[in-house]
């Protein structure tokens, strides 16, 4: 607003206020020329996709007829689809909360470390954000190979049982957890690490001089200054765990019996594999609904900040 | 921060001999956490690394630790570089990968200056519009996309790749550069308003290199989700010779009932490789354009 009214007065305050209107239309032409390409991709590549996947859901399989809300209930009846909820919520929330933990714990132990050593151990500590999650998936799940797993060998090294990492539903689920949160726990302590940093260091010396203990100081001070950041992380990591597609089906496929399936890997199982589009657009249309209210809740956040900021 | 507060806290506990010893308690459970966490992340690529030296008799023998390589050998690696379908898969990559960020950052510089800089009516809808997209996961999208993809003909071919990949790295490369323009003093446009510069000039001459860090940084994010996607190749492309790096890797490396476990690692090492060297060369831009999302925004 403010820098639009500035800009327009130098250059058209000694024409006749006639051409200012015609300026200020050819600014804003040449704004919506500019923002055209932004414009067709957001809107053919990603709008309209997403009223196509809500019409191509109402298909039958052959796309040939409108059987409305057929493939919803179909889904909501099979048992195994009741399974995919279920896991793709236990999988998001578990991991996303274990990331989060795991990233505060790390970012806070960093900022401890003197300045001139942090560097290193971030540049170390965020590699597994760095690989592209479809390759460093295949080196978890050779280590995961029920034969040759060099987890169960340094298990077997401290006495403890092999564990069967991809054939038992349960431990699937567990591998399925650890990569993820081994892959996304790096995003997070870089996020908390760069929010610490900006929390003022007065209010740690006041503190410290109003004898807070190093808890308090935790709870107090550190807490409510990164709370938005927090909440921003947290949902946005909701969203990208909850959609998740890559470690799921390098790891397990959906695997053993099904079982490990999430939304994504279940629609493309569905969708692409077995030919049935309709039916896969509606598996990966349940997510909608959570992720619209995930994503209300981080732009609310997101918007906040930015008033904080201003 | 321990350097700055350690005078005034001396200065109001003249007897805390159990401050000191708390620091340095504290000191050492960050390193213990430190070498723990570093231990278990770098764990996978080492093993990785490990594998890949190793001859397929040698991954098959179980007498020893797994974790040591008794005879190393880089014939995995010659074998890969040997081959031609692999080559395909870097050459693919490399084509879709750098088409992408080419026409990502001429989309998302222009719309970023125009949204943040241009107002005008709908601006800010506009750029609410690309945060929520940002947020609209390629797994949500990836069957319409496959129906239109198709509809156009563009399946099993690396450049309908390049049609789709836009909407993973477009809307995010255009939000952070919105708030890296918003950051430039406005000082600096009216300056070249009043010696007459037009908004392409302005762009161009000052807005561009003011913002370079900014640039790269959304460059650099282009670069890795563009080389990391994996769920539109997944979807749009069966065969080998358009596949790029990833599903190239996990999808034709793994062939039949005997892994070669050592050239599959191989593979994914290499396939690895270009977003790794970058992040090592270039790690203080990666971060900021990875903290930017949420700070800067």
């Amino acid at each position: 607003m403010a820098d639009g009214a500035s800009l327009a007065i130098p250059s058209t305050a000694a024409p006749a206020s006639g051409s200012l209107k015609r300026f200020a239309r050819r600014r804003s032409t040449i704004a919506l020329i500019m923002t055209l390409p932004l414009i067709a991709v957001i809107g053919g590549l990603v709008v309209w996709p997403a009223g196509y996947a809500i019409h191509l859901a109402t298909l039958n399989r052959r796309m040939t007829s409108f059987i409305g809300l057929g493939n919803f209930e179909i889904l909501l009846e099979s048992e195994t689809f009741r399974m995919v909820i279920f896991q793709s919520v236990f999988f998001a929330i578990t991991a996303v909360i274990l990331k989060a933990a795991i990233g505060f714990w790390l970012a806070h132990m960093l900022h401890h470390i003197p300045a001139n050593g942090q560097r290193k151990w971030r540049g170390m500590l965020l590699v597994p954000w760095v690989i592209p999650p479809a390759l460093s998936t295949l080196g978890w799940w050779w280590m995961f190979e029920p034969t040759y797993s060099s987890i169960n060998w340094l298990l077997n090294v401290f006495a403890i049982p092999s564990v069967p990492w991809l054939g038992e539903p349960w431990w699937a689920r567990i591998s399925v957890i650890i990569v993820n949160v081994w892959y996304g726990a790096p995003f997070f302590m870089i996020m908390y690490l760069a929010a610490l940093k900006s929390v003022p260091e007065q209010l740690y010396e006041a503190a410290a001089i109003d004898g807070a203990t190093s808890w308090q100081r935790l709870r107090y001070v550190t807490l409510p200054m990164m709370r938005n950041i927090i909440s921003i992380t947290v949902l946005f990591s909701l969203i990208v765990t909850f959609a998740n597609y890559d470690i799921v089906r390098v790891l397990t496929n959906g695997g053993p019996r099904d079982l490990t399936h999430v939304f994504a890997s279940y629609a493309f199982q569905v969708g692409i594999l077995a030919g049935n589009i309709p039916r896969g657009a509606a598996v990966s249309l349940f997510m909608f609904p959570i992720l619209a209210v995930i994503a209300f809740f981080v732009l609310r956040g997101v918007n906040r900040r930015n008033r904080e900021e201003a | 921060m321990s350097t700055t507060t350690a005078p005034a806290e001396q200065g109001i506990y003249h007897t805390a001999g159990s401050l000191r010893s708390e620091r340095r308690w504290a000191l050492w459970s960050a390193y213990i956490s430190l070498v723990v966490a570093a231990i278990i992340m770098l764990a996978p690529p080492v093993y990785m690394l490990l594998t890949s030296l190793k001859t397929s008799a040698e991954v098959a023998d179980q007498s020893g630790s797994p974790w040591w390589v008794r005879n190393p050998t880089l014939e995995n690696y010659w074998a890969l570089l040997g081959n031609r379908m692999f080559i395909d898969f870097f050459l693919n990559s490399a084509k879709v990968t750098i088409a992408v960020v080419a026409l990502t950052m001429v989309i998302s510089v222009l719309a970023a200056f125009a949204l943040g800089r241009m107002r005008f009516w709908g601006s800010q809808a506009l750029a609410t519009g690309v945060f929520l997209t940002y947020l609209v996961p390629d797994t949500l999208l990836f069957i319409p996309l496959y129906q239109i993809v198709g509809g156009l003909g563009l399946l099993d071919n690396a450049w309908g790749l390049v049609l789709v990949y836009p909407t993973l790295t477009v809307p995010f490369c255009t939000w952070i550069m919105i708030g890296y323009f918003a950051s430039i003093p406005k000082e600096l446009d009216e300056a070249a308003l009043i010696d007459g510069a037009n908004w392409m000039q302005m762009l161009w001459k000052i807005f561009i290199p003011v913002a370079l860090p900014g640039i790269i940084a959304a460059t650099i994010f282009a670069f890795t989700v563009s080389w990391a996607a994996f769920v539109y190749p997944t979807a749009f492309i069966t065969t080998p010779s358009e596949m790029p790096m990833t599903i190239g890797v996990v999808s034709q490396l793994i062939r039949g009932d005997t892994f070669a476990w050592g050239q599959l690692m191989a593979g994914a090492l290499l396939a690895a490789l270009p977003p790794v060297v970058i992040y090592a060369f270039l790690m203080d831009y990666y971060i900021a354009g990875l903290t930017a999302g949420a700070t800067k925004g």
